[in-house]
């Protein structure tokens, strides 16, 4: 009878850590319903961008304020979830604190968890402030509407009431050590729930326990149950924001990938020994489709980009096209083509491991042509990106299937590049008169 | 009128079994557009004023591809990318230097792919080794304490990391140069990249270059300076809409250095 609370700790932590191994396996195959994509090339480079820019948020405090908010966040998670090791190790032999033998490490470390947990409720309050009391500009764009403004605030919720429980069960026990409780031997250093165990003077040690015992409880499964959240929410990013880092864009911004395929067929055209009534072999496999008009046309490193996208907004707020009242936002760009894989990965899952064409795709069904053809190709949104994610490679790979596969371009581009086809020159100028400058005055 | 300026082509030289030091790849604005071409000749002018061996392809010159690979149009930027290529190949070229930053990223990083690997320079970088140098020497105060705000162009500056090149000879001129609140890494775009030039924009609430002039209005500049034919007439626009083109000019830094060299 007296290892119930360990087994039952232990099947909570089985299924909410089997649960979600789960849901990282669809993760995983969702992903990888993309085309390869060349990352193989400079390990160390790669290694160095995710430990500054994931690690280190050398991309956060581009934004002073929201980036040092984020910080603590960050660093306050990171570091309290130490204290989770303890808390597991303790519900599953049925200890209580294994750590406390430590003796002044300890009172350290429980010290600054209780101090971080003070700032990272501090930030949270700033983060909801921001998001709906001052209702910044880029938390209120169309695309926020609905679920992703609900999923922000309860994100920041879950993360307050976690926090809540983790200095209520401290001031518990902080309260029961002083009154020399059973079990509860004095451990640990309380700097912010000292200030909480006053609310239980002249409750009886067995209330006091029950307290503890509660928040422990509710901590630990609330966190097994927030982990579980992720998969559904755009809180992804704590995770995938380090692969993200490591697998970014290393070329210089402005360089645009050649197609290979493209290259071959060109090859073929400008080779004067080519047979001009050459035609294919009969078995030929049908030739790449151009472009992209649904996910998995696109590679997997910008699937992996749309699962890690947090919807913070920072591309969408320095794009020039939706600064100027275009229809286009990078964001929006990141958030259709996640939820586009997801219904894919659900087709996938009714069907017995197949997708089925559902009559619908990434272009027009959810990205528009209006939305594509407002970008200036300026990477604004690309440097602007805290974790790396790329959005201009989705809109000129969805340009190349328009283009290339449809001949679908904007009439003046159209003629743009008929001009360049025959003249050399975007305008309609004879190439012979390239030179004619030099001898104009 | 003035004197005819003495521009070697590739062929000549070639044929003459010479080998210049540098191509300078005009690229389309540079040959054909009345503004960019004022820059182009800015341009030769302090070349040869440096005493810089350079030639140009001219008729063999074609558009490097740029506005049709970001239309989406893969064929038709690698057919123009492969004929350059094979054209500058062929003239064993080592050296390329541009006043246009679309042609520069290009020719730079997507070239070397598809065989063409060069030392590519933007006109900025170029003109700031001569001044190092001490071949150009920019004597003369024409700008003295004069504001001047500098637009960084997508393609030099994000995209390439070229920031400091065309400040630095801002600064030389004795200017006060003018940062408006979006500049370097987070310069805002003039609205012409991505073959906007080429097509009217998408509907909105404004046009991107008004919305740059008016960064750059902020500033209080008496010259706005540009690097990018193509946002030379963005802002040109830009500026003409605000109704200031009798106080402000717009103008690319290799014209600011050739009216200090007087030439």
């Amino acid at each position: 009878m007296s290892y119930l609370p360990n087994i039952i700790f232990a099947i909570a932590l089985v299924l909410g850590i089997g649960f979600f191994a789960k849901n990282v396996k669809k993760l995983r195959r969702n992903i990888l319903l993309g085309k390869d994509a060349e990352v193989s090339d400079n390990k160390p480079q790669r290694w160095r961008n995710m430990a500054r820019i994931a690690l280190g948020q050398s991309k956060m405090v581009v934004r002073p304020v929201a980036g040092l908010m984020h910080i603590i966040v960050y660093v306050g998670f990171v570091i309290i979830n130490i204290e989770v090791l303890e808390i597991v190790i303790d519900g599953l032999l049925g200890t209580h604190r294994i750590f406390a033998p430590l003796g002044s490490v300890y009172d350290f470390l429980i010290g600054s968890f209780e101090v971080l947990a003070f700032l990272v409720i501090v930030a949270v309050v700033v983060f909801w402030i921001r998001r709906n009391v001052m209702r910044l500009q880029r938390f209120l764009k169309p695309e926020m509407e609905g679920w992703p403004k609900k999923d922000g605030n309860l994100i920041l919720y879950i993360e307050l009431v976690l926090m809540f429980l983790f200095l209520t069960m401290n001031a518990a026990d902080f309260k029961l050590q002083q009154l020399g409780a059973a079990g509860y031997e004095q451990a640990g250093a309380f700097p912010i729930s000292s200030f909480i165990a006053p609310l239980f003077d002249g409750m009886s040690i067995s209330t006091i326990i029950l307290i503890e015992r509660s928040a422990w409880w509710l901590h630990i499964l609330g966190i097994l149950a927030f982990l579980n959240y992720l998969y559904y929410s755009k809180h992804l990013h704590i995770l995938l924001a380090f692969p993200n880092t490591y697998y970014g864009k290393l070329v210089p911004q402005g360089q645009m990938s050649n197609v290979a395929a493209v290259t071959n067929e060109v090859k073929l055209m400008l080779d004067p020994a080519a047979d001009p009534f050459a035609t294919g072999a009969e078995n030929a496999e049908e030739p790449e489709k151009f472009g992209a008009s649904d996910v998995q046309d696109l590679n997997w490193v910008q699937l992996l980009n749309a699962y890690t996208c947090t919807e913070c907004g920072r591309c969408t707020s320095e794009c020039p096209a939706n600064q100027t009242g275009k229809l286009l936002s990078p964001r929006k760009i990141m958030m259709d083509t996640r939820d586009r894989l997801e219904e894919v990965g659900k087709n996938i899952d009714a069907n017995k491991g197949v997708f089925v064409p559902d009559g619908k795709q990434l272009l027009d069904d959810y990205i528009t042509r209006e939305e594509l053809w407002a970008c200036t190709t300026c990477n604004a949104c690309v440097e602007a990106c805290p974790v790396s994610i790329d959005p201009l490679s989705i809109i000129t790979e969805m340009r190349r299937y328009l283009v290339m596969e449809q001949s679908a371009a904007p009439t003046d581009l159209n003629n743009m590049m008929g001009n360049l086809e025959n003249n050399g020159a975007p305008w309609p100028f004879n190439q012979m008169d390239r030179l004619n400058w030099a001898q104009e005055s | 009128m003035e004197n005819k300026l003495n521009v070697p082509t590739m062929a000549s030289l070639f044929a003459e079994g010479k080998q210049p030091e540098v191509l300078f790849w005009v690229g389309c604005a540079g040959s054909f557009d009345d503004r960019a071409k004022k820059i182009t000749k800015a341009f030769v002018k302090l070349l040869h004023k440096a005493g810089v061996s350079f030639a140009v392809l001219g008729t063999e010159e074609s558009c490097t591809g740029d506005p049709a690979k970001r239309a989406g149009n893969e064929f038709l930027f690698q057919m123009q990318a492969m004929t350059n290529i094979e054209v500058m190949n062929g003239y064993e070229i080592k050296k390329v230097v541009t006043a246009c930053p679309h042609c520069f990223n290009t020719i730079k990083n997507e070239y070397p792919s598809l065989g063409g690997t060069y030392e590519v320079l933007h006109h900025t970088q170029f003109l700031k080794a001569l001044v190092d140098e001490g071949r150009i020497t920019l004597e003369g105060g024409t700008y003295k304490g004069k504001r001047i705000t500098y637009h960084d162009p997508c393609y030099l500056g994000r995209a390439n990391d070229v920031f400091e090149a065309p400040r630095e000879l801002i600064s030389k001129l004795d200017a006060e140069l003018v940062e408006m609140k979006n500049c370097r890494k987070k310069g805002l775009c003039c609205g012409a990249g991505g073959a906007q030039m080429f097509k009217e924009p998408e509907k909105g609430d404004k046009d991107v270059n008004i919305e740059r002039t008016e960064q750059a209005l902020e500033t209080q500049p008496e010259i706005i300076a540009a690097a990018c034919p193509f946002c030379n007439t963005m802002m040109t626009d830009g500026v003409k809409n605000k109704e200031k083109e009798a106080s402000i000019a717009v103008m690319d830094i290799a014209e600011l250095l050739a009216n200090v060299e007087d030439l």
